[in-house]
């Protein structure tokens, strides 16, 4: 079959490789029939996160139809249009069954690198690099999906291809980071981050009810869209002075709830964005962690705040003086899709969750590369490339 | 940005290194500074999301623990705060040097590996009825950049908590 593969550090081709097979009786093969570009792929593509290898398949988030199941899938038969979470979680050990799915003992077949790096081991992500599983991309015709039944969800007819798609990975990651940080009717929110997590956990914020959401980015298109379609309001961090906007617009206390959905590869306009930068490529330290000190440092006391963005390593100058005598809860996760993904699939259905204004770019498969510069580059406005491998 | 892979790949093999020399602390409460030459059985230590009597049902260990016979010791334990069961697994036989003891994890040939694979492959059919296995056949290709991480891949699936 022909898929998007990672060839070394920025470098990408689609190529043939083998099809995958059924490996376990609670496996399925999909169909991919749409599979998007996300922000976090960008660490992988970059090599900030060193434990991919020549050949592994990108992707993470993906819709498409079964087109094979093993004998102990029950949930699900040839022919159904399924939205698959990124997250590889078995559904019966005990993080399955406390609801924190990308936390599964079972998903993850090579637990030793994880557990090295970071003290334990969390699941399986697909096309996310050896350390989470190794488990191919869905940046290709056909992928394996462990443990179908838990990750596997039917897409109700009323739900489009495109709008579906985002129930894969963006939607319910910027859900859970708008629950999970406590977000209730009243607060003000700040998202740090204007790609397709931070506008789904904008989005979460003002459908928990809050207030007040305001989006952060440098981006005037993407601010543009998260007020267009979200309802949102923006601050341009290049053109206004954040701390300064977010005390004015939080009555002087700071926003209740602090969301970082940017990541190891974070921006600013200061001279910090260099500090970081050069240790960062020096090897100093391994993230940028930009947009989670801003998020600290402007959240009320008391307050709340969720790391969203994907983080690898260590990082430095972390606030935590602000984080202890502000009395700060500071939370972060991988997403918890399955606990997550009906409610969304039904809320998509009703028309109050409306992701696919962030498909900017729709392409074959063969024009992966180039949609991946696209995304990288932000060029033409691009918020999230989708490939359709097969129609 | 090549050298920066290269550093990171490096980073990977001195997980494997120290993997390999260092062995699983996790869970060795006998080991202490100064008795470092020899020493004795370790615990290695699992938690089942199952009680005591669906982790060994009449008595009976799931086949990977079970296949290591009368060489371990098992002792099975309710978890706290209703988390299943604690298996705890330990070779019956007495000190091993830390120096053969690397020797033989660098082969594979390590009886606590074994004992680890155990428990990780036990755990899952405890709780799934099936162990994981990885993507098959595999999309990559073996190069010298990716050496040490296939190195270390290998390794995690010998052992590791989980």
């Amino acid at each position: 079959m022909k898929a998007l593969v990672w060839e070394g550090a920025n470098e990408l081709a689609v190529r043939q490789v083998p099809d995958p097979q059924l490996r376990n009786e609670q496996d399925a093969i999909v169909r991919v029939r749409r599979t998007v570009t996300c922000g976090s792929d960008l660490h992988l593509l970059g090599g900030y996160i060193p434990f991919m290898e020549r050949g592994d398949v990108l992707g993470h988030e993906f819709l498409g139809e079964i087109v094979e199941v093993g004998p102990q899938v029950r949930n699900h038969k040839v022919g159904d249009r399924v939205v698959v979470c990124s997250f590889v979680s078995c559904g019966k050990c005990w993080y399955c069954q406390q609801q924190q799915f990308s936390l599964c003992d079972n998903g993850n077949t090579n637990p030793m690198i994880t557990e090295n790096v970071w003290g334990a081991a969390p699941g399986g992500c697909y096309g996310y690099s050896h350390a989470l599983g190794g488990f191919a991309g869905s940046h290709a015709e056909y992928i394996r999906v462990p443990y179908a039944d838990q990750g596997a969800f039917t897409v109700p007819d009323e739900v489009s291809d495109e709008r579906a798609l985002f129930a894969s990975d963006a939607a319910p990651t910027g859900w859970m980071g708008a629950d999970l940080a406590g977000v209730k009717p009243g607060d003000v929110v700040a998202v740090w981050g204007a790609g397709g997590v931070g506008q789904m956990a904008a989005r979460a914020a003002v459908l928990l009810g809050a207030d007040r959401v305001i989006v952060i980015d440098r981006l005037d298109n993407r601010l543009q869209m998260a007020q267009t379609h979200l309802g949102v309001e923006t601050l341009n961090y290049e053109q206004q002075d954040v701390s300064g906007e977010l005390l004015e617009r939080s009555g002087g206390r700071g926003p209740d709830v602090c969301i970082e959905a940017v990541g190891m590869e974070s921006h600013s306009s200061g001279p910090q964005f260099w500090y970081d930068q050069v240790k960062q490529q020096l090897r100093i330290e391994s993230d940028r962690p930009i947009a989670a000190r801003e998020a600290i440092y402007n959240c009320r006391k008391g307050g709340s705040v969720f790391i969203l963005g994907v983080f690898a390593g260590l990082v430095d100058k972390f606030p935590l003086g602000a984080v202890m005598n502000k009395g700060l809860t500071l939370r972060g996760a991988q997403q918890h899709g399955q606990r997550y993904i009906p409610m969304l699939l039904e809320r998509m259905a009703r028309g109050e969750l409306v992701p696919e204004h962030l498909a900017t770019h729709t392409m074959t498969l063969d024009e992966a590369p180039r949609g991946y510069e696209m995304f990288k580059q932000k060029l033409d406005g691009c918020v999230r490339a989708v490939f359709q491998p097969t129609s | 940005m090549r050298w920066l892979i290269g550093g990171a790949v490096v980073v990977a093999g001195g997980v494997v290194a120290r993997r390999l020399l260092g062995g699983t602390d996790q869970g060795d409460g006998h080991r202490q500074r100064g008795q470092a030459r020899r020493r004795g059985p370790q615990w290695h230590v699992a938690t089942v999301n199952r009680p005591a009597g669906d982790v060994a049902p009449g008595g009976q260990l799931p086949e990977p623990l079970a296949g290591l016979g009368d060489a371990v010791e098992v002792q099975l334990r309710p978890a706290p705060g209703d988390q299943g069961t604690e298996i705890a697994v330990r070779l019956r036989d007495g000190s091993r040097l830390p120096v053969a003891a690397a020797a033989r994890r660098a082969t594979g040939r390590d009886p606590e590996q074994a004992i680890r694979a155990a428990l990780r492959e036990s755990k899952q059919l405890i709780e799934t009825s099936e162990v994981l296995h990885p993507d098959y056949p595999p999309t990559t290709e073996p190069t010298p950049m990716n050496k040490p991480l296939r190195m270390a891949t290998q390794q995690g699936r010998r052992e590791g908590r989980l």
